[in-house]
């Protein structure tokens, strides 16, 4: 199962680059993103709400040297999986309509870039890992290379020696690891308990290749330029999924793996993650270009994930797990939206547009709601992961929590200041006037309404998706239950008055 | 039927969503119909919600409808639930019944509207998020709410969103400052909400307040000062009030549902709801009282000074809310709520009324010193105006003076000084009031060509006041001394009052109440109707001229805005410009490139190395694998 999950999208990108004709092309590439899709939405029927890896897979590759094939899915990596191949369908439609150069090359590497990203959040021997990884950025760094805007060349060039040189020290601690242990396999190298001056170590080197990918504070400034050159379905997939790669392997591999080297440095990174958090959104205040200022907020909202990882408790990396989630649909619809915009007008600066909620107010209307989304707002994703984040963040350190809930302000204050110059004020500029400026047409309409209803999915029963990623949350060996009652701030001698055994409170289910 | 209360927020759900799909095939009047029905339903299950409740013994008369479990991690659980108690229920038929009038009325304020569609989807939204904020048996509940209404605020706000002019500015900056400064205040709620689940392990109302006593005094107080943060917010209070002024660039029905009579007074609901918290933390009480005293005389100061008509009673509404605040900081917490209804009822007729006067003037005028006399254009109106003007003023026997004197009499209780600017401020919210009056409706018109075009509006706008200002009379009723009937339905939701003031102690300060009351009205009379050529006239200028020191500095609302940015806001932006072109593109992103360009030069001296042949290769991969194992033996 997890394995046609997989190795769908290559087979797809294979008979793409086969097929005659570009429009037998764009429908094929379309097809085998749906159908993986579809494949992926099979997990969820058989589903147990168990911390344990399911539809687990495992085959010998190299047994001399004890590497395995070996795949499997919990609820750490559930909501991931389904979030990449739903993008993906989402971001071919739009390809499907805009890239006109080399559509068949382009599509395959998307794909190619779907099987690599899957394996990534499979994979559960470090070898098969490492591969699917590093894998991953040979098709990015070709999309933004090939198809980007001016500056392509240099981005293209700084997204992949900067992730490269970030996962080389990643490779020689696995090697370590195994050195030590004897085996990749991650779930046993789980419970070898690996001694503390290995862990430390190990932990910087993956650290390091994660802190790169997430971005983190100060690893973030490739991520900019990347986003800017890149094509609109490469960013899409840049922030709706690689970064996410970054936040799975601090919870997938860093946090199992090393625990005491955890204890050490959660400080640090906490810090590292708020410093973004509030440098990121002051950053994205100050940009005139519409898509270095999502950019930038991808570098704010990716901190508050790692704010939560760090916070070691259920609540915290429960909701960073859902925020990964979340942030990848919200980003991932602004840099659509960003694009949809720029197909039309082929400028992506704030101050020529303005006003379009006059003009195009389809376009305003979901611009809206993705920007609230994005910005928070509770009924909708973002508060969900946000609000539970920042609660565990309170439980294991409040001033963090007081610093990353500062960011919240900032965040309403960017993301504002975008709908402001693009959708509101007067319209003066002749190039956004009606007759000028197309609205969206259905296919554009039909990118959006998947995201948007999940939204709202995730903003009002968030508990759907939850129920299935807390049981693997709970279960990782660092996460520590929030200290409720701190000396400071009950009293310990205190009865309540009320005895809700006897005498329950009136209520109606 | 208690069963039933979801249906509350079903209809205005329906409603917006119905207007949003369909809208623009159904007609100025389909929309309009399917808006304002939407809300008369909710307000017809608030009134079944009123009688379930009242229904039931005055002990049991707090339901919990639980809806579904909405987020819950380990142990932190916010159900998706709703609270029906007295307070609720008060609160629900306020924000449905007004709600319901000005909605009827808005189908005639924005007729021929270009947004008229966008316009109810807003409104209709806004009801759903104040009942949400209202209803919820949550925190974090109460939390979705009290964020939703500031979307339909700021939405609302901006609603012109590409209109620009001196009074206002950028209309949609006008948004963007009220859901920023409210932003500051939801700071406050979250961290609030965080301390509360540290301490006790719940969010959910009756858990929390069953388990407060074991708050020590200091989280106590820590967690009421964050919740003051979020009021002072919410309710435009000191420091956070700037945003409300502002906010009367919405339409005018928008002022008067949001900006008077509802959302703006979710701060005062939120502390009536956890008063529990507050009875444990004194200091954070008077602290809010405080804060609702000076915001009452600063807002009351600077409307002395305003010519707009609306922005005069913006301020009035901010000093009201100010009165509001003072009664929760004092534990009246009924009063308060009782002067939160009363206002309800005669702001929101103000502000109707007031919308009029705009649509009955060219180009939506609204400078009270072109009007006078409109009296004569518009006697309707006037009345109207009239009324609730009165009711604001506190004259005897209206809503607005048996609510304000019920405040008054707590806070003299509790600390003189604070009663004496409370009482100060009702002089001057007297005079404030009929200077409108008599400015817009008596005397000589002095713009001619503004007096010729003014007219009257048509029925659909003058009937639902008619209704606002029949409550506005007699809403005294719902809490007269010695009854206080409402007092006693609210005791189960917000606490009996720690003070009962004696049967003297109520009549002097009611007659102290009225005196001043009629005295502000006096003297705005002898000032703007009879003018410095009668001797009644110059008694009256001389007094109030006492204050015209402070004029210039009230007339620029003390400066608070022009304060924020110059020691906020512009340094922020300097600083992110500052972050963005000389931090992240110099430093960071140069010490990136400066690795680069080393690994470049290191390579080329390096490139000897690569001398294509594969027994080097291999000796260097030898080496490197040699290395690794050293370190792992010596190391490990």
């Amino acid at each position: 199962m997890l394995s046609i999950l997989t190795f769908l999208p290559l087979l797809g990108a294979i008979i793409v680059l086969l097929a005659p004709s570009d429009s037998l092309k764009k429908g094929l590439a379309f097809g085998a993103t749906v159908v993986t899709f579809v494949v992926s939405l099979l997990l969820l029927p058989g589903w147990q709400e168990i911390p344990d890896m399911q539809f687990v897979e495992r085959y010998a590759w190299m047994p001399d040297l004890n590497i395995y094939y070996h795949l499997g899915v919990d609820g750490i990596s559930l909501w991931l999986v389904l979030l990449t191949t739903l993008l993906m369908p989402i971001a071919v439609a739009f390809s499907n309509q805009h890239v006109k150069q080399n559509i068949g090359g382009y599509l395959a590497l998307m794909l190619l870039m779907e099987t690599a990203v899957l394996g990534v959040f499979l994979a559960l021997d470090l070898v098969l890992f490492y591969v699917f990884w590093e894998f991953s950025l040979i098709p990015m760094a070709f999309l933004i290379g090939k198809w980007g805007s001016e500056n392509r060349i240099y981005a293209a060039i700084k997204f992949f020696l900067y992730t490269l040189a970030g996962s080389a020290l990643m490779l020689v601690a696995i090697l370590a690891l195994y050195f030590q242990a004897g085996t990749f396999n991650l779930l046993e190298l789980q419970s070898a308990g690996l001694p503390p001056g290995i862990q430390q170590l190990a932990f910087l080197a993956f650290a390091l290749a994660f802190a790169i990918k997430v971005p983190l504070f100060p690893f973030h400034t490739w991520l900019p330029d990347a986003h800017v050159e890149a094509p609109t379905a490469g960013s899409v997939i840049l922030a709706g999924v690689l970064l996410k790669l970054g936040t799975y392997g601090f919870l997938r591999f860093a946090l199992p793996l090393f625990p005491a080297a955890v204890a050490n440095y959660s400080s640090l990174i906490s810090v590292l993650a708020i410093v973004g958090i509030l440098y990121g959104a002051l950053v994205a205040l100050a940009q005139r270009d519409l898509k270095s200022l999502v950019a930038y907020s991808s570098v704010a909202h990716m901190g508050f994930v790692v704010l939560g990882i760090f916070a070691l408790n259920e609540q915290a990396i429960s909701g960073a797990v859902l925020q990964m989630v979340s942030h990848g649909l919200s980003t991932g619809a602004l840099f659509l939206m960003v694009g949809m915009l720029y197909e039309r007008r082929h400028t992506r600066l704030m101050k020529d547009y303005g006003g379009l909620w006059a003009s195009v107010p389809i376009f305003s209307f979901f611009f809206l709601v993705v920007v609230m989304s994005s910005a928070g707002l509770p009924g909708l994703n973002g508060f969900v992961g946000e609000f539970t984040i920042l609660l565990g963040t309170y439980a294991s350190s409040p001033i963090f929590a007081v610093l990353g809930a500062a960011g919240v302000i900032l965040a309403a204050w960017y993301l504002l200041h975008a709908f402001r110059q693009v959708a509101q004020g007067a319209l003066t500029n002749p190039a956004n006037f009606k007759e000028n400026l197309p609205d969206l047409n259905w296919k554009e309409i039909g990118q959006l309404v998947p995201i948007v209803l999940l939204f709202f999915a995730i903003g009002l029963a968030p508990n759907f998706f939850l129920d299935k990623i807390n049981p693997s949350v709970a279960a990782l060996e660092v996460v520590q239950s929030p200290a409720v009652g701190d000396e400071w701030l009950v009293d310990s001698s205190f009865q309540p008055l009320h005895d809700f055994d006897n005498n329950p409170l009136t209520t109606i289910h | 039927m208690l069963e039933l209360a979801w249906l509350i927020l079903v209809f205005p759900a329906l409603g917006a969503l119905v207007n949003l799909f369909v809208g623009d095939k159904l007609g100025e009047r389909g929309i309009h119909l399917a808006a304002s029905f939407a809300v008369v339903l909710s307000f017809v299950v608030s009134l079944g919600l009123f009688f379930g409740l009242s229904g039931l013994d005055a002990h049991h008369r707090t339901v919990t409808v639980h809806l579904w479990d909405w987020i819950t991690i380990g142990s932190f659980s916010a159900p998706a639930a709703l609270l029906i108690d007295p307070l609720s229920v008060t609160m629900a038929l306020i924000v449905t019944g007004v709600g319901a009038l000005i909605h009827i009325y808005a189908g005639g304020y924005m007729h021929g509207e270009q947004n008229y569609q966008r316009f109810f989807v807003y409104l209709n939204f806004f009801i759903l998020a104040m009942l949400v904020l209202i209803l919820s048996n949550n925190f974090v509940g109460m939390f979705v709410g009290w964020e939703g209404v500031g979307l339909a605020s700021y939405l609302l706000i901006g609603f012109y969103f590409d209109r620009q002019d001196e009074s206002y500015g950028h209309y949609a900056d006008a948004g963007k400052k009220a859901f920023l400064v409210n932003r500051i205040g939801d700071f406050g709620m979250m961290l609030a909400v965080f301390l509360i689940w540290t301490g006790v392990g719940s969010v959910v109302f009756e858990e929390v307040f069953a388990g407060a006593g074991a708050l020590t005094t200091g989280a106590a107080t820590a967690i009421c000062l964050l919740l003051l943060l979020a009021a002072t917010g919410k309710s435009a209070q000191l420091p956070l009030f700037v945003w409300l002024p502002d906010a009367m660039a919405g339409p005018t029905p928008v002022s008067a549902l949001i900006h008077a009579a509802t959302m703006v007074t979710a701060g005062i609901y939120m502390i009536a709801r956890t008063h529990v918290l507050w009875e444990l933390a004194p200091a954070a009480g008077s602290l809010a009282a405080w804060v609702g005293g000076l915001t009452a005389l600063l807002a009351a100061s600077i409307a002395l000074t305003q010519v707009d008509l609306k922005k005069i009673l913006a301020y009035s509404t901010i000093s009201q809310l100010g009165f509001m605040m003072l009664g929760v900081g004092v534990g009246a917490y009924a009063f308060a709520i009782f002067h939160l209804v009363t206002h309800a009822f005669f702001k929101a007729l103000l502000f109707l009324a007031a919308g009029n006067v705009m649509h009955g003037l060219p180009d939506g005028e609204l400078d009270i010193r072109k009007m006078g006399n409109l009296r004569a254009k518009m006697p309707t109106t006037y009345i109207l105006f009239l009324i609730g003007a009165s009711a604001l003023a506190g004259l005897p026997l209206l809503s607005g003076f048996f609510s304000k004197d019920g405040i008054l009499l707590h806070v003299a209780n509790h600390n003189i000084l604070l009663y004496l600017i409370g009482l100060f401020t009702a002089l001057l919210t007297a005079f404030y009031s009929f200077r409108a009056v008599f400015m817009a409706f008596w005397g000589e018109a002095r713009d001619q060509h503004i007096h010729e075009h003014a007219h009257e509006s048509p029925a659909i706008m003058t009937r639902p006041l008619w209704v606002l200002a029949a409550l506005a009379v007699v809403g005294g009723v719902l809490n007269l001394p010695f009854w206080l009937m409402m007092e006693h339905y609210l005791e189960p939701a917000v606490g009996a009052p720690a003070f009962h003031a004696s049967v003297p102690m109520e009549l002097v300060l009611l007659v102290v109440s009225a005196l001043v009351a009629i005295a502000g009205v006096g003297l705005a009379y002898g000032r703007y109707v009879k003018g410095p050529a009668t001797g009644a006239g110059r008694f009256s200028t001389g007094i109030t001229k006492l204050l015209s020191p402070l004029e210039p500095i009230a007339r620029n609302k003390w400066y608070v805005d022009e304060i924020y940015a110059a020691w906020i806001v512009n340094p922020l932006l300097e600083l992110a410009k500052w972050f963005s072109q000389v931090v992240d593109q110099g430093v960071v992103d140069g010490a990136v490139n400066l690795v680069g360009q080393a690994n470049l030069a290191v390579g080329g001296a390096l490139r000897k190395v690569h001398n294509g042949l594969v027994p080097t290769y291999a000796l260097s991969l030898f080496f490197g694998v040699v290395a690794i194992l050293l370190w792992l033996v010596i190391g490990g």
